[in-house]
């Protein structure tokens, strides 16, 4: 039988604020533990929250990006359940009024868009984080806890199960991350767990309309993951469901070194939150003129800034997805370009040059060593003619090492491009004394035989030649032979 | 002696007396009758005569004082005090140092109190007896065989037994305004919002409320103008300019319509306290006041809306005990057998009840036939008191049914609860209401409410100060509280 | 309502907290009393009421996006049952 997957995907994605959510301290990634805390979010005795009002205003301006509609009346509710990373043994978050809710995201894959629905958006507080000490949370001895995670302020952002393929949820994690990164809210770095995602994931055989059981696949820390974990959780359902079996509704945890899920054992109660209006907080109250605020200084979003570039730049669909995937690279594409640097090739470059220097060095297009001044600079000598597409891409690493200009450094190393006619004309008159074989190919009719003789001259004058101008001089003096 | 912070001011300022002096003789006092009250869980002897000679400094100096400054108080262990132990006369918080103040606290550094230590209660402030506290109970100044009520009973039993002139306590539902009663004093509990709750151990946080427990209605407005006030860090503290109370202290209620809800004096309150409640309502009339009928009907159900609604925010309030970062803890395996051991050891067997019942009616399946049903109920009776106040200005009722019962009375939990009838209503509409001294019955006092709209803290007091300033034989010094 | 010794077991379970056999039968009958009690709520209609979680209305009480200054780390461990290296210190989750 022929199985389909039937994906909804819970994304958390913390809010990039100064401080928590609830009291006023840093929310600042890498600190010291236990040392970006207080008695609010260490939850002392007699402690009370404080609603940070940057929190509300980005939860709305996420909901805004994501086509929801945003309540004008919303409340904070208490989730109880026993975890050491939470200090109170609750978690302040919103159950029946949401902030956000009917929103959707429009999502392509292999060039077709489809709309993912979501549910709602609703603000919370993060827990603390656990080290434990042994190999894994099995077998360790006992376990640290550290709150300075504490508090940060989370958006959850909840799917309708509208995805039916692992590359789908994957394009949504995507344009989702790009959604929230251009709003200005969130860093979105699954790696440090500012966006984080568990997936439910059920299978049905092809055609049938009632949802299989699902389960819960969380611990899914790269986008890499939500990929190989979807597919991982359909494939075993699919294998129970064909050999007879039936599949046991549970929250599984992704195994990243195995690449497997894992049924979480668990001898808590079934989960019942007892959730309850939050009595220390007061509910709030979104007026049309608050949200209208928001929506005017909402940037310019993934979709819109593609349909730009391809109207404006003439990149094609691939292309303009690719830079505008990124809101770091979009801008990043955006000053090559408005430095003087050719559109198509600055995509190129972005996608091959830069792409592979970023990625041997570990770092974000926003930490480039090379700028995309001076690398509108290194293209603009190509469109002028003065060095080779092949010369630029050796000067590239020398900028990236040195940050000298791409002008510095062809002037120091001379790779100016040799554009005289008179010595290009010398070169290829040598070429075709030294190739009567590669010639004679040429004139019986085989074209591929110039490549080779191009491929020579330019070796010969270590890349310097101009190759459209021997391109032309070549077929000339061959044709007139 | 009668002694009282407006008296004890003007002592201060004429220099009769250093605050040192008045700090060491309530010291020495307490030393006396201590033994027999158990009032204070902690004492604070050296810090109290470093406040009291910081304020001497000032009088010495010429510089005015506030109306409190340098008169010991006493401060409910459940209001926490940078450096200080504070238990909420809980084993789970025998040994917890608060690393932070109280916004109550600060208010009060800023009027030079003196604090001659923390007051026992009731285990989480749950009970009325001070019978639930983890150090034993607190006695009744009036009788020892009596409770002294709770759960702000230590603080009632510490200004009525004259080891300090004024004490704070909280009420949740009904502990501040019933020991009052209990121990012949007054009672205030504010209107919920109008003082800080940052810092006071969370019982109910829809419910709770610190107020002053005091000789007399003028000492009441003068602790209440230093504790109000709006902190913005309590998201329910409610934003006003601050008051002068005492400008309610005027011995008048001419014109002023006080309502009289039937539904306050139904079957179980016994006949001397209607009998008293009746006289007082004799007086207002005689005084000018008009007196009007009213019903609130929903009174009726008041204990079972606050014993679904206490308990159900009590369970997630003190889900943080649970011997991980702080308080008391028991060893276990894993972690989950540690929590289990922490708390089952760590709370006393009222405060385990009603954190079962409050996980009972929140859970999946009885949430919207008690919790929300309980939420639903409270908005009828909220609505029930705002129209009774477009009738009146103030309303009055009993603190209790009677006088203090005496230890082990109650056996039932559910019976004990009942008590409650006449205070619950109040906290759950978040009124300001006052209890004062309106009689005696075998020797130990009875007590009357008088009840505001929201934010009338002076219209009771006014009412109060009247009935107080024309019934002096009521204002008595309990026989321990004699110096 | 008669809670049964199952359901106190459970609600025990809920609140991490432990009964000997004889607690147990004890809260069986003082939970099932006061629960009983309580029906008499079902004496009114409350279709059209809106549940009321706050004693005195207020809206939108919200702070600036300011940092104070935070807990030293020995503040913050200064009542730690147990701590290592800055860490709270936990038996194991499993």
């Amino acid at each position: 039988m022929k199985y389909e997957a039937v994906i909804g995907l819970e994304v958390h994605t913390e809010l990039h604020t100064a401080t928590k959510i609830f009291c006023n301290c840093k929310t600042s990634f890498g600190a010291d533990p236990n040392t970006n805390v207080c008695p609010v979010c260490l939850g002392l005795p007699g402690v009370l929250p404080v609603l940070n009002k940057k929190v509300l205003e980005f939860a709305v301006r996420a909901g805004l990006a994501l086509n929801c509609e945003i309540s004008r009346f919303s409340k904070f509710d208490r989730k109880n359940y026993y975890y050491p990373d939470l200090p109170k043994n609750f978690q302040t978050s919103q159950f029946d009024l949401p902030i956000c809710e009917h929103g959707y995201l429009d999502v392509e894959v292999d060039g077709e868009v489809s709309r993912i629905r979501i549910t709602r958006a609703h603000m919370e507080e993060d827990a603390g984080k656990l080290v434990h000490h042994g190999s894994s949370i099995t077998t360790a001895d006992y376990s640290l806890v550290d709150y300075n995670r504490t508090g940060t302020p989370l958006l959850e952002i909840v799917s309708e199960p509208d995805m039916r393929s692992a590359k789908q949820a994957v394009a949504y994690m995507e344009k989702m991350r790009a959604i929230l990164q251009y709003c200005g809210i969130s860093d979105c770095r699954m790696e440090e767990g500012s966006l984080r995602c568990d997936a439910n994931v059920s299978v049905r055989p092809v055609g049938q309309k009632e949802l299989g059981t699902k389960t819960e696949i969380k611990n899914i820390n790269s986008f890499k993951g939500v990929e190989r974990a979807i597919e991982y959780e359909a494939l075993r359902q699919a294998e129970i469901l064909e050999a007879g079996g039936t599949i046991k509704q549970e929250t599984r945890t992704w195994d990243e070194n195995e690449g497997v899920t894992k049924s979480m054992r668990s001898k808590e109660e079934a989960n019942d939150y007892r959730y309850f209006p939050e009595p220390d907080l007061v509910p709030f109250t979104v007026s049309d003129e608050y949200i209208e605020n928001i929506r005017k200084t909402l940037p310019e979003l993934p979709d819109a800034r593609k349909a730009r570039y391809m109207e404006s730049y003439g990149l094609s669909a691939y292309d303009a997805a690719y830079v505008t995937s990124d809101k770091d690279r979009a801008d990043f594409f955006e000053a090559m370009v408005k430095a003087g640097a050719d559109a198509k090739e600055a995509c190129n470059w972005l996608m091959g040059e830069l792409a592979g220097k970023l990625s041997e060095n570990g770092l974000e297009i926003k930490d480039s060593k090379v700028t995309p001044e001076a690398m509108a600079e290194l293209l603009k000598l190509i469109t002028k003619g003065t060095i080779s597409g092949k010369i630029a891409k050796k000067i590239f690493p020398e900028m990236w090492e040195t940050g000298k200009s791409a002008e510095t450094i062809v002037k120091e190393q001379g790779l100016v491009q040799i554009s005289d006619t008179g010595a290009l004309e010398a070169m290829v008159d040598e070429a075709i004394a030294e190739n009567p074989k590669a010639v004679a190919d040429f004139k019986s009719g085989n074209k591929k035989a110039m490549g080779a003789m191009i491929g020579q001259i330019m070796k010969k004058s270590h890349g310097k030649a101009n190759p459209r101008m021997v391109s032309g001089i070549l077929i000339k003096k061959l044709q007139a032979l | 002696m009668g002694y009282t912070i407006h008296e004890l001011h003007e002592k201060l300022i004429q220099k009769e007396i250093s605050s040192v002096e008045l700090t060491r003789q309530f010291i020495a006092h307490r030393q006396q009758v201590e033994g027999d009250i158990h009032a204070f869980l902690s004492v604070n002897d050296e810090e109290a005569l470093k406040q009291a000679a910081a304020v001497d400094a000032k009088i010495a100096a010429g510089e005015k004082i506030a109306a409190l400054a340098g008169i010991p108080g006493a401060i409910k262990d459940n209001i926490v005090i940078r450096g200080q132990k504070c238990t909420a006369a809980s084993r789970m918080l025998e040994n917890w140092t608060s690393p932070y103040d109280a916004g109550v606290i600060e208010r009060l550094e800023a009027n030079d109190y003196v604090s001659v230590g923390k007051t026992n209660m009731d285990e989480f402030a749950m009970g009325s007896s001070t019978e639930n506290s983890y150090f034993g109970p607190s006695m009744n100044p009036w009788n020892t065989e009596y409770v002294p009520g709770g759960s702000s009973g230590g603080s009632a039993a510490a200004v009525a037994a004259g080891e300090a002139v004024w004490a704070l306590g909280s009420d949740t539902g009904g502990s501040i305004r019933q020991p009052a009663s209990f121990c012949g004093l007054v009672g205030l509990k504010p209107t919920y919002g109008l003082v800080s709750r940052y810092g006071l151990i969370a019982f109910s946080s829809s419910l709770d409320q610190i107020g002053p427990i005091t000789r007399d209605v003028t000492d009441a407005a003068i602790v209440l103008n230093a504790i109000a006030g709006h902190d913005e860090r309590d998201s329910t503290s409610i934003p006003m300019e601050k008051a002068d109370y005492t400008e309610a202290l005027v011995n008048d209620v001419k014109g002023m319509k006080i309502g009289v809800p039937e539904e306050f004096f139904g079957k179980g309150i016994k006949p001397e306290t209607r009998e008293a409640i009746e006289k007082a309502i004799a007086f207002f009339k005689e005084a000018g006041a008009e007196i009007v009928p009213v019903s609130i009907p929903h009174i009726k159900s008041g204990v079972s809306v606050y014993y679904i609604i206490a308990p159900a925010e009590a369970s997630s309030n003190l889900a943080r005990y649970d011997g991980v970062s702080y308080g008391f803890r028991a060893p276990g395996d894993n972690i989950v057998d540690m929590y289990i051991n922490t708390r089952t050891q760590g709370f006393g067997k009222e405060v385990k009840r009603r954190i079962m019942l409050g996980n009972y009616v929140l859970s999946a399946g009885y949430y919207d036939a008690y919790y929300k049903k309980a939420l639903k109920v409270r908005r009828l009776l909220k609505e029930d008191f705002d129209r009774a106040y477009e009738q009146c200005d103030v309303l009055i009722a009993p603190s209790a049914s009677g006088t203090a019962f005496k230890f082990g009375a109650f056996s039932d939990p559910l019976s004990l609860y009942m008590e409650d009838i006449c205070t619950v209503p109040v906290n759950l509409a978040g009124l300001p209401s006052i209890s004062i001294p309106a009689g005696f019955h075998n020797g130990l006092p009875l007590g009357m409410q008088i009840i505001g709209p929201a934010l009338g803290e002076k219209k009771i007091l006014r009412a109060a100060y009247t009935f107080e300033q024309n019934h002096p034989e009521f204002t008595k010094t309990a026989p321990k509280g004699e110096m | 309502m008669k809670i049964t010794a199952e359901e106190v077991k459970k609600v025990a379970l809920l609140s991490r907290l432990s009964f000997t056999d004889k607690e147990i039968e004890e809260l069986e009958d003082s939970m099932s009393g006061i629960l009983t009690y309580m029906e008499e709520l079902n004496q009114y209609d409350t279709e059209n009421v809106a549940p009321m979680a706050h004693a005195v209305e207020q809206f939108n009480v919200m702070r600036e996006d300011k940092p104070h200054t935070s807990f030293t780390n020995e503040q913050a461990l200064m009542n730690a049952p147990e701590k290592e290296d800055g860490y709270f210190k936990v038996p194991r989750i499993i």
